[in-house]
């Protein structure tokens, strides 16, 4: 069953007279439960891709679905509904709100989608523990370090019961034991919760996570291949 | 909602400094705004009671020939029998007090100064005089039978460094429209902390001025003083009659009236000017956090946060800077407004002439319940929406061009 399915999409950015062609017709599948590694060079593309099955942008041609939706031509806020309930973010610099504890920016999507205070706290906590972090629930981000911060933007992703969790270089900013730890976190609640992930990397030792490499190059799609299951 | 509210705290304690002296900003407009307002009605409020206490009453019974410019003293412009026609007033029930009084005018010489003056005839016993007797400051108040004494204001005796007991001529115009001179003794100064009356007015008692001026048993107009301002329509339906004219304190403090009206129109201005600035204090501070903060913004955005929500938060943020700013106003303007209240502002001007506005030596501000409570909410107002600006900006950035700025 497709997550998302991306149809010849383009995507050109004018800045001034000067039009660059981030992407130039991919097109991509994405079924329930992959664990996708999205990868090439700087400027290929990747980080565009993400955005637009995101719904952070939309694309120039084209068409994104999500679920079967078509999510294209979307308003702003009819973009953020989806964002909100379908589409969680883990982004490569520790994208949490720094005035909010650990548990409150988990807690965040859950407010939004209007969750009342029991179901959120049972929620939080279960997330928190399944990323390690049940005893760092009172801890402000200046008072986690890189990996446990980016394993709450994990948990934070989850929050939602969202289909699909997008990772834009999720270990780019960690060190190799912290990146492995935040990619075995990914992978196990790959695992366990069927969600499915989509990382964008050039890291070779984030890739071996994969089960399914798409690589990119010049904004278009160049290689699709399987990878033996880690672990 | 409570989250919302934690949240824009906590944004708003990042720069505690900047916070606090963004809603100070606010808080010191606010203070100034009370401040002004209370001078104001201070000044205004006090020259009005002032005018009604010693000059104008309340109401004022006349001949309709009376012309107060002229200050006649002809029997025809003046009231007859006036102690009869203040007792039939004084028997209203709405009236407190009402007592004749007759104006001429004149100077006094000493050996070697002389100075204009009103020579005002009162009834000594009259609680109308309550403003003269209890500021005596030295010597006595007049009795009824007295004919040779005066009171002297206290800013005309400095003037003429009088004291009790000196002796001064006072001349004065008289019915038949001559001038008469007698020498008369200083029994009392008085002080109505109003130096532009007391440097002006000399007083003594009725039946000496009748005989003084050739008045006999006329006045200039009998000095009414109700209980309530707001029964001065149903006390002129009562005593109207013919030959008479009854002058409201409105009639006879148009030009001070119109002043207050004025200074309340020209207050607006002022107004919008300080709370203006201090908009402009606010909109840089919250300008200046959303671009701190953009990334953030693209974050809260990216996990679903509609425009309408981002909108929100920097309300909310503007609205405890506003709370923020009218508690600080509030304390600021209350303690400078209290001490002003208790103490009064020096005024260094004496003013009684050109607009006939009486002031006082120094300013007692007056704050009402009502300017505290629509200065309070313009400052809060103002303040909410001059953060509105600043919290469409963040509502209608992009996701993505918010996610990529720098942190």
């Amino acid at each position: 069953m497709e997550v998302a399915k991306i149809e010849n999409v383009t995507r050109v950015y004018t800045v001034g007279k000067v039009e660059t062609h981030a992407l130039r017709g991919v097109s991509l599948s994405i079924d329930k439960g992959e664990f996708t590694a999205l990868v090439g060079p700087s400027g290929s593309g990747k980080t565009t891709l993400l955005q637009l099955i995101g719904c952070l942008d939309q694309p120039t041609t084209g068409q994104v679905f999500l679920d079967g939706q078509d999510v294209s031509r979307l308003n702003r806020d009819q973009r953020a509904d989806i964002r909100r309930s379908k589409i969680g973010f883990v982004f490569q610099f520790f994208a949490l709100i720094p005035t909010l504890t650990a548990y409150e920016n988990v807690e965040m999507p859950l407010l939004l989608a209007g969750k009342s205070p029991p179901e959120r706290r049972q929620r939080v906590l279960q997330l928190l523990e399944s990323v390690g972090l049940s005893d760092r629930a009172d801890h402000r981000p200046d008072q986690l370090s890189g990996g446990e911060q980016q394993r709450v933007a994990v948990a934070r992703a989850l929050a939602s019961g969202p289909s699909l969790i997008l990772a834009d270089e999720p270990t780019a900013n960690l060190d190799t034991a912290n990146g492995e730890q935040v990619m075995e976190t990914m992978m196990r609640l790959n695992r366990e919760t069927g969600v499915t992930f989509v990382f964008a990397t050039h890291d070779p030792r984030v890739v071996k996570f994969a089960r399914r490499v798409v690589t990119l190059q010049d904004g278009r799609v160049v290689n699709h291949s399987a990878q033996a299951k880690k672990g | 909602m409570i989250q919302l509210l934690k949240l824009a705290f906590r944004n708003l304690g990042r720069n505690r400094r900047r916070s606090f002296f963004s809603a100070l900003a606010m808080g010191m407009a606010l203070a100034l705004l009370l401040l002004m307002a209370s001078v104001i009605r201070g000044e205004m409020g006090d020259a009005i009671d002032l005018s009604i206490r010693l000059q104008s009453g309340h109401l004022q019974v006349r001949s309709a020939t009376y012309d107060e410019a002229k200050t006649s003293l002809q029997w025809e412009d003046l009231v007859e029998n006036p102690d009869q026609v203040a007792a039939q007033v004084a028997s209203l029930d709405p009236v407190t007090v009402a007592t004749p009084r007759l104006y001429a005018s004149g100077f006094v010489t000493t050996r070697n100064e002389s100075a204009p003056v009103r020579a005002v005839g009162i009834d000594p016993p009259s609680e109308a005089n309550a403003p003269y007797r209890d500021g005596i400051r030295e010597g006595e108040f007049l009795s009824p039978d007295d004919r040779e004494g005066v009171l002297i204001g206290w800013s005309l005796a400095q003037r003429l460094d009088l004291s009790t007991g000196d002796t001064v001529s006072l001349s004065v115009n008289t019915s038949n429209g001559e001038v008469e001179e007698q020498a008369f003794t200083v029994r009392g100064i008085y002080s109505t902390g109003t130096s532009g009356f007391d440097g002006l007015t000399v007083l003594l008692p009725l039946a000496k001025a009748q005989a003084f001026t050739g008045a006999e048993d006329h006045a200039s107009s009998i000095f009414v003083l109700l209980k309530d301002p707001a029964q001065t329509d149903a006390v002129i339906a009562a005593i109207q009659s013919p030959g008479f004219e009854v002058l409201t304190w409105r009639d006879m403090n148009e030009l001070l009236i119109q002043t207050e009206q004025l200074s309340s129109g020209y207050m607006v201005f002022f107004y919008l000017i300080v709370l203006g600035i201090a908009a402009t204090v606010i909109v840089n501070t919250q300008i200046m956090s959303v671009y701190e903060r953009t990334r953030e913004i693209g974050i809260l955005s990216a996990i679903g946060m509609r425009g309408r929500n981002v909108m929100a938060i920097f309300l909310t943020e503007s609205g405890m800077l506003a709370t923020g700013g009218v508690l600080l106003g509030l304390l600021i303007g209350g303690i400078v407004i209290a001490y002003f209240t208790r103490y009064g502002l020096p005024l260094a001007v004496e003013n009684f002439g050109i607009t006939g506005m009486l002031l006082r030596e120094r300013i007692y501000t007056q704050l009402t319940v009502q300017d505290t409570v629509q200065l309070t909410l313009m400052s809060f107002l103002v303040t909410v929406l001059a953060g509105l600006y600043p919290a469409v900006l963040a509502s209608r950035m992009e996701p993505v061009a918010a996610l990529r700025a720098e942190k």
